[in-house]
């Protein structure tokens, strides 16, 4: 749906729906963002290489409510006035029931309707494992080949399955909040770790220094600590330094590891849920023909 | 089918409008609402950027006469020709040819069962896939009755 119906033969071409994209045609590069996400494109399709990671890809991760899609917009707004174009891919989760979704996050990102130099696409996470699409590492791509100078990936609001977020972006900011108490902050060790930036958002009320000086001080034990940041979305406060430092923020070493097996796990389960008797395969499952680790040894074995 | 869900103009009771966008994902589509007080150019553009195959507007204000036709003519000069639009609110019957004309095929007003909303979905759908005209700059005169 929606890929075609009412345009030319000619211009249903992924090539030429791209050439137009990067013409800068709006309504180009959404279909053919949709194409991506339907899986029926690839880079060697559109005759593009995978990006070199250079830091314009950034992952913005936090819990639902730490204020990821309002920092978004002021980042927006601040980019964009420095003349900078900016594509943001959103991604909120896929029933896993009914396979539907509701997509909101543009409703706090004023940019989104109003600023020509600003590109939001609503991606669901059509029930792929870890919360992320894989289809966002050839969206992302694709907004970089039409000249957005930087692409925002805001993940879905959750807890340690962000971790995947490393495998599609090549930083990634980690957002916090005041008042989330303690064992929050152990459960998201994982993600602590791998951030190359922690921003600490809410500035503006009581008790965000101290949550600051709870992720210092738990950090402090591990080497190579990446900056923390105070910011408000709320007040603006903070968001030009966050703004300047996320154009040239170096990837935290060390991460390299973690890194690669996150986008061999990205790439994995994307050959797994792409195989042709999936449905198959997982009705057996279902009606506990034999155990999923059972079909594993069987079939997966190399 | 993805299905962006707006709110046009001044008007700020959105409760119809989240039910729709509810009830639609879990008929398993996935939507995309705009918010409160949206412009027609604001929900043109969203539409464009998320490539939806239907929009649904909702007024309770008494703007619908200027502003559904608004999204539609918008629409159709962006070349979104496919999209399919429905409406929803405080519509009164006698105003509601104009609306058709303006290309939306679909109008719900209050007590419409999600049901019926569903069963809208799925006729649009079949008439994509047989090439039937269902979108705002295609032409034709079907528009939904309930009971079909």
């Amino acid at each position: 749906m929606g890929t075609g119906y009412g345009l030319a033969e000619s211009e249903r071409l992924p090539k030429t729906i791209f050439e137009q994209a990067i013409s800068g045609n709006r309504r180009s590069l959404a279909k053919l963002l949709t194409a991506v996400e339907n899986g029926e494109v690839s880079h060697e399709l559109l005759g593009i290489s995978p990006r070199v990671v250079d830091g314009s890809v950034i992952g913005v991760t936090g819990a639902p409510g730490v204020g990821k899609s309002c920092l978004i917009e002021r980042l927006l707004s601040t980019w964009t006035s420095d003349g900078l174009k900016i594509a943001v891919i959103a991604v909120d989760p896929s029933s896993p029931l009914t396979g539907g979704a509701l997509l909101g996050d543009r409703i706090r990102m004023e940019s989104a309707d109003n600023n020509p130099n600003v590109f939001v696409r609503s991606f669901a996470t059509r029930n792929q494992p870890g919360g992320m699409p894989n289809a966002v590492v050839l969206a992302a791509d694709v907004m970089r080949h039409c000249d957005y100078d930087i692409v925002l990936i805001e993940t879905v609001g959750a807890g340690q399955s962000e971790i995947r977020i490393v495998s599609v972006a090549d930083r990634i900011v980690l957002v916090e909040a005041p008042l989330r108490g303690d064992e929050v902050q152990a459960e998201k060790a994982g993600v602590v770790e791998l951030a190359d930036m922690i921003v600490v958002n809410k500035s503006d009320l009581e008790g965000s220094d101290r949550a600051a000086a709870n992720i210092i001080s738990a950090l402090e034990v591990t080497s190579n600590p990446p900056p923390i940041l105070l910011t408000s979305a709320k007040t603006a406060v903070g968001i030009e330094d966050l703004a300047v430092q996320l154009r040239t923020l170096p990837a935290k070493p060390g991460a390299e590891l973690a890194r690669a097996r996150e986008r061999l796990l990205t790439a994995w389960d994307s050959a797994l849920l792409s195989r042709k008797d999936i449905n198959e395969v997982l009705d057996g499952l279902a009606s506990s023909e034999n155990s999923a680790q059972e079909w594993v040894e069987k079939n997966l074995r190399w | 089918m993805r299905i962006v869900i707006a709110k046009p103009g001044l008007d700020g009771h959105d409760r119809g409008a989240k039910v729709v966008a509810r009830a639609l994902r879990d008929a398993g589509h996935e939507v995309i609402y705009t918010g409160l007080r949206r412009t027609p150019e604001q929900i043109v553009r969203t539409v464009i950027d998320e490539d939806a195959d239907m929009l649904g507007i909702s007024s309770l204000s008494g703007a619908h006469a200027f502003l559904f036709p608004r999204i539609c003519q918008l629409l159709v000069e962006a070349g979104c020709i496919d999209v399919t639009v429905f409406g929803g609110g405080i519509i009164p019957v006698d105003e509601r040819p104009i609306l058709f004309d303006s290309g939306m095929r679909a109008i719900f007003g209050p007590g419409t069962k999600m049901q019926e909303m569903s069963e809208f979905v799925g006729a649009v759908i079949s008439r994509v896939s047989s090439n039937q005209p269902v979108g705002v700059g295609e032409g034709g005169d079907w528009v939904w009755s309930s009971g079909e």
